[in-house]
C-alpha cells in the first residue's frame, strides 16, 4: 500500500544528495525498519513520507496514488506521527491531545470522547485517571504511550515512528516495544519506524531496510539480515547484538543454547 | 487636609482617568500591533531583522522628544492623538522582542509534531505557540504598561491630561507638593497595573483559567472605574455653572457665549502663563462661557494648536512671535512690532490678535547687584568685557532663539559659557552663584525679590515683548468671544504682573489666587 521507488533528496540543488536512492514497500500489518547510523538519511526518508521534506526525485505512492499530488496538509492528517520525546502539546490535556487529529478532522464531539478512550485503553493508560492531566505530570513512557495513542487518533492506515523509544529506559522500552507490536497486530496499520538501535529493529521489524549514505544497503527480514549479511558493515551491526546475546546466555544457569 | 492638598485631591480623578485612559488604550493598540507582527517575524526570517531594528530605534527617541516630534507630524493636532501614538509606538519594543522570543522559543519538537500531524501553520501559531508563548509575551506586556504609565507623565505638554500636569505645574510654581503628589499616584497606578498583569501572567504560566479570568476581571474593574470620572467630566453633561466656578454670577444673565462651546485656553508652562489661564478662565466664565484649559505647553506647539484651532485662546508675546515664526530679526519700535505682528498673524494663520494686555514681559539679562558692583557691570556691554569666564543661565529655549543670537553677537557674549535649565531655577541659580548671569523675564517678582540688577540693554538688542491676546481662526466666529474678551485689552500693568507672579513664585499661592489679584486691580 505505500511504496517508495528510488527517492532521493538533494538540499543544495543536485549538488549532494542527504538520500540518494531508496526503494521499499510496506504492507497493512507489517512493520518496516529504517536502520542505520546518523546521517544516513533515514530519518529524511521518513518526512518524505509525510512530506515534511519534499523529495527531490523518485515517485512515493499510496494506495497507487502519488503524494505529491494530494495536499500535504491533508495527507498528514491520515498519517500517524510519533516523534522521540512525543512532542506532546504542554499546555493541552491528555485527552486533548489526543483528540487533535480527530478535531482538526472536524469530527463531532461525542465522536471524539468515546475514541479518546478507546486509545488510552489499547495503549494502557486508565482513561478515568489519565484524561484529564497535563504531559508534565507523566512518565517518561507514560508520555510516548500517548503519544501512540494520539497518532493513533485518526485510525490511520500508515504510522511513522522518529526514533519514539530512544528516550526510554531499557525496561519501559522493553514493555513498550512489546506493547507497540499487539496493537499493531490489532490495529492493521502499516508502520515504518526509524531507529539506530540494532536490537529494537530485530526485535519489533517484519523487515529491515539498512541505510547507508543514503543507499539501501540491504533489505530483509531480521532473520535474513541475522543469517545472509549482505557485507561486512552489516555483519559489524549485527555482531554487537549477537555477542551481547551470547554473553548474557553464558551468565544464565543453565544457558547455552 | 490642608486646603492645597484638597486642591490637588479634587483633579485627581479627572488627572488619573486620562492617565488610565492614555496608557491602557496605547497599551491596547501597541499589543494589536506587536503580536501580530512579532509572529509574522517568526515566519519570515527576513521580516525578523529590521523590524526589532526599528523598534528597538524608536526606543532610543527620548520619551519627550518622541511626544514632541507627534505634534507637527499631525497637522498641529494637540491632546490625546500625539500622546496615545507616541506611547503607542513607544510601547512596540518590549511586547515585539516578547513575542518572537516567545514563539521562538517553543520547543522545537512541538511545532514538529504539530506540523506532522497536518495542522497548518496558522494553527501552529494560534493552537500551539502562541498558547505557550503566553507567559512570556504577557511579560513584554508588563515592561510596556509600566513604561508607558511612566511616560504619559510627560504627555502634559503636549495637551493630553494626564498626572503630568501635577508635576509640571509643580515644577513651574515651585509647588513641591503637587510635583511628589503626581509622582506617588502615578507610581500606584504602574505598581497596580504591574501586579494585575504578573497575576495573569502567573496564571498563563501555570494554565490556571479561574485565576486568569479573576486578573482579567479585575484589570478591566481598574480600568473602568478609573477612566470613568474622566469621561464623565469630559464628554458627559455639565453641572451647572455655578458650581464649576465660584466666581459665576449665576442669577446674573449670561450673555452670548453661554450658547456657544467649550472654549479652550492654552498656556505655556510658566508661572505667568498659569496666571494668565486662569485669569481668562474666570473672566470667560463670568461672561458665561463653558471653558477648559489646556495648560503646559511648549512655546510652538501652543501656536500650532491654536493656528489649527485645537485651542481657542491663548497669550503670547510679540518678540517671541517676532522671532520665532517671521523670523525677523532688525530691531523695531513697540508699536511698529505689535502693528506688523498683528497683521502676519491674521494674514498668515488667520489668527486674530485682540490686543496688548498692557504689560511686557521681555527678556532681560540679570545678575545679582552686588556682584554686578564689584564687576562694574551696568550694561549688558560692560558684561561682554568679564564674557571668558561667565556662565549664563536660562531657561533651555532661549538658547536656540534668534534674539539670543542677536544679542551675542551684538554685545560679543561668544566667550561666555551658556546653561540651559528649567526657568523656575535660574533665579535661585544666580542668587546662590551657580550662574553669574541669567536671562530673567522682566515681569518676574524675583527680580526685585532676589535683588537683582536688570543690564541695560543699550543697542536694544532684545525686542520688545508686549503680551498680546489671540484667538484662534475658529473661535474667532464664535458669536460674543471677541466681544468678551476686548474688554481685557491694555488692563494688566507691569507692576500688576509682576505682584501676581510673586505671589505664586515667592508666596506659594495658587495660579487662581493670583489671577484674582490681577481682576482686583483692574
Amino acid at each position: 500500500m505505500l511504496d517508495l521507488s528510488h527517492v532521493r533528496k538533494s538540499y543544495d540543488g543536485g549538488l549532494t544528495h542527504a538520500v540518494k536512492d531508496v526503494s521499499f514497500a510496506a504492507e497493512p500489518g507489517e512493520l518496516i525498519v529504517l536502520l542505520g547510523g546518523s546521517g544516513c538519511g533515514k530519518t529524511t526518508t521518513l518526512k518524505m513520507i509525510n512530506r515534511l521534506v519534499e523529495p527531490s526525485g523518485g515517485t512515493i505512492t499510496i494506495d497507487g496514488q502519488d503524494i505529491l499530488g494530494l495536499d500535504p496538509v491533508a495527507l498528514r492528517r491520515t498519517i500517524g506521527y510519533v516523534i522521540q520525546g512525543a512532542g506532546l502539546f504542554p499546555h493541552m490535556t491528555i485527552a486533548e491531545n489526543v483528540a487533535v487529529v480527530p478535531k482538526l478532522l472536524g469530527w463531532e464531539p461525542a465522536r471524539i470522547r468515546p475514541r479518546v478512550d478507546t486509545l488510552l485503553d489499547l495503549v494502557g493508560l486508565e482513561p478515568g485517571d489519565f484524561a484529564g492531566r497535563l504531559p508534565r505530570e507523566l512518565s517518561g513512557g507514560q508520555v510516548q504511550r500517548v503519544g501512540v495513542a494520539r497518532a493513533l487518533a485518526a485510525e490511520p492506515a500508515i504510522m511513522l515512528l522518529d526514533e519514539p523509544f530512544g528516550a526510554l529506559d531499557p525496561v519501559t522500552r522493553d514493555s513498550i516495544q512489546s506493547e507497540f507490536i499487539r496493537i499493531q497486530s490489532e490495529v492493521k496499520f502499516a508502520a515504518v519506524l526509524v531507529t539506530h538501535d540494532m536490537t529494537e529493529a530485530l526485535l519489533m521489524a517484519t523487515r529491515i531496510v539498512v541505510i547507508r549514505d543514503g543507499l539501501v544497503a540491504q533489505i530483509g527480514t531480521p532473520e535474513e539480515l541475522l543469517n545472509h549479511p549482505a557485507d561486512d558493515y552489516i555483519e559489524t551491526l549485527i555482531s554487537t547484538p549477537r555477542r551481547q546475546a551470547e554473553r548474557l546466555d553464558a551468565l544464565l544457569p543453565g544457558g547455552g543454547a | 487636609m490642608s486646603q492645597a492638598l484638597r486642591d490637588l485631591f479634587a483633579d485627581l480623578p479627572y488627572l488619573l482617568g486620562g492617565h488610565l485612559l492614555l496608557s491602557l488604550s496605547a497599551v491596547l493598540i501597541g499589543v494589536l500591533i506587536s503580536v501580530p507582527f512579532g509572529a509574522l517575524a517568526t515566519r519570515h526570517d527576513r521580516l525578523r531583522g529590521p523590524l526589532l531594528t526599528v523598534a528597538g530605534l524608536i526606543q532610543t527617541i527620548p520619551g519627550l522628544a518622541l511626544l514632541a516630534l507627534m505634534v507637527p507630524l499631525l497637522g498641529g493636532t494637540i491632546g490625546f492623538l500625539p500622546a496615545f501614538l507616541a506611547l503607542t509606538l513607544y510601547s512596540v519594543l518590549p511586547m515585539v522582542r516578547n513575542t518572537v522570543t516567545g514563539i521562538m522559543d517553543v520547543d522545537p519538537a512541538v511545532t514538529e509534531a504539530a506540523r506532522g500531524m497536518g495542522m497548518t501553520s496558522r494553527q501552529t501559531l494560534l493552537g500551539v505557540e502562541l498558547p505557550l508563548a503566553a507567559p512570556v509575551i504577557i511579560a513584554g506586556i508588563r515592561t510596556a504598561t509600566v513604561w508607558v504609565v511612566g511616560m504619559a507623565t510627560l504627555a502634559t505638554p503636549v495637551g493630553a491630561p494626564s498626572l503630568g500636569q501635577y508635576i509640571f505645574l509643580g515644577l513651574q510654581t515651585r509647588n513641591w507638593t503637587a510635583v511628589i503628589f503626581g509622582c506617588v499616584f502615578s507610581a500606584i497606578l504602574a505598581v497596580v497595573l504591574d501586579q494585575l498583569i504578573r497575576a495573569l501572567e502567573i496564571s498563563a504560566t501555570t494554565r490556571n483559567k479561574r485565576m486568569g479570568i479573576l486578573t482579567l476581571s479585575a484589570l478591566a474593574l481598574v480600568a473602568i472605574g478609573g477612566i470613568a470620572p474622566f469621561v464623565a467630566e469630559r464628554f458627559g453633561e455639565r453641572p451647572t455653572g455655578g458650581a464649576r466656578a465660584g466666581d459665576l454670577d449665576a442669577s446674573g444673565a449670561p450673555v452670548g457665549l453661554s450658547s456657544a462651546r467649550t472654549v479652550s485656553i492654552g498656556s505655556k508652562g510658566f508661572t505667568e502663563q498659569y496666571i494668565l489661564s486662569a485669569y481668562l478662565e474666570s473672566e470667560l466664565r463670568a461672561e458665561g462661557a463653558d471653558v477648559s484649559a489646556r495648560p503646559n505647553m511648549g512655546s510652538t506647539i501652543l501656536f500650532d494648536a491654536l493656528r489649527s484651532d485645537t485651542v481657542d485662546v491663548c497669550v503670547d508675546y510679540t518678540g517671541t512671535i517676532w522671532a520665532t515664526l517671521m523670523k525677523r530679526a532688525e530691531p523695531i519700535g513697540r508699536s511698529e512690532m505689535l502693528i506688523e505682528v498683528a497683521h502676519y498673524l491674521k494674514k498668515e494663520h488667520g489668527v486674530i490678535c485682540v490686543g496688548p494686555l498692557g504689560f511686557e514681559n521681555a527678556y532681560a539679562l540679570a545678575m545679582r547687584k552686588d556682584r554686578a558692583a564689584e564687576l562694574g557691570i551696568r550694561s549688558i556691554a560692560d558684561l561682554a568685557r568679564h564674557a571668558e569666564g561667565l556662565t549664563i543661565g536660562g531657561d533651555p529655549e532661549v538658547f536656540g532663539r534668534s534674539e539670543w543670537k542677536r544679542v551675542r553677537a551684538a554685545y560679543g557674549l561668544q566667550a561666555a559659557r551658556t546653561r540651559g535649565m528649567d526657568s523656575t531655577f535660574m533665579y535661585d541659580a544666580v542668587r546662590d552663584g551657580q550662574v553669574d548671569v541669567i536671562t530673567a523675564y522682566s515681569t518676574d517678582g524675583r527680580i526685585a525679590a532676589y535683588d537683582l540688577l536688570v543690564l541695560k540693554d543699550p543697542k536694544q538688542a532684545f525686542p520688545p515683548y508686549d503680551a498680546i491676546l489671540l484667538v484662534a481662526p475658529g473661535a474667532s466666529k464664535l458669536p460674543g468671544l471677541l466681544d468678551a474678551l476686548r474688554p481685557l485689552v491694555n488692563r494688566i500693568s507691569n507692576t500688576a504682573m509682576r505682584e501676581a507672579n510673586r505671589l505664586v513664585d515667592l508666596e506659594g499661592k495658587a495660579p487662581a489666587v493670583a489671577a484674582d489679584s490681577l481682576r482686583a486691580k483692574r
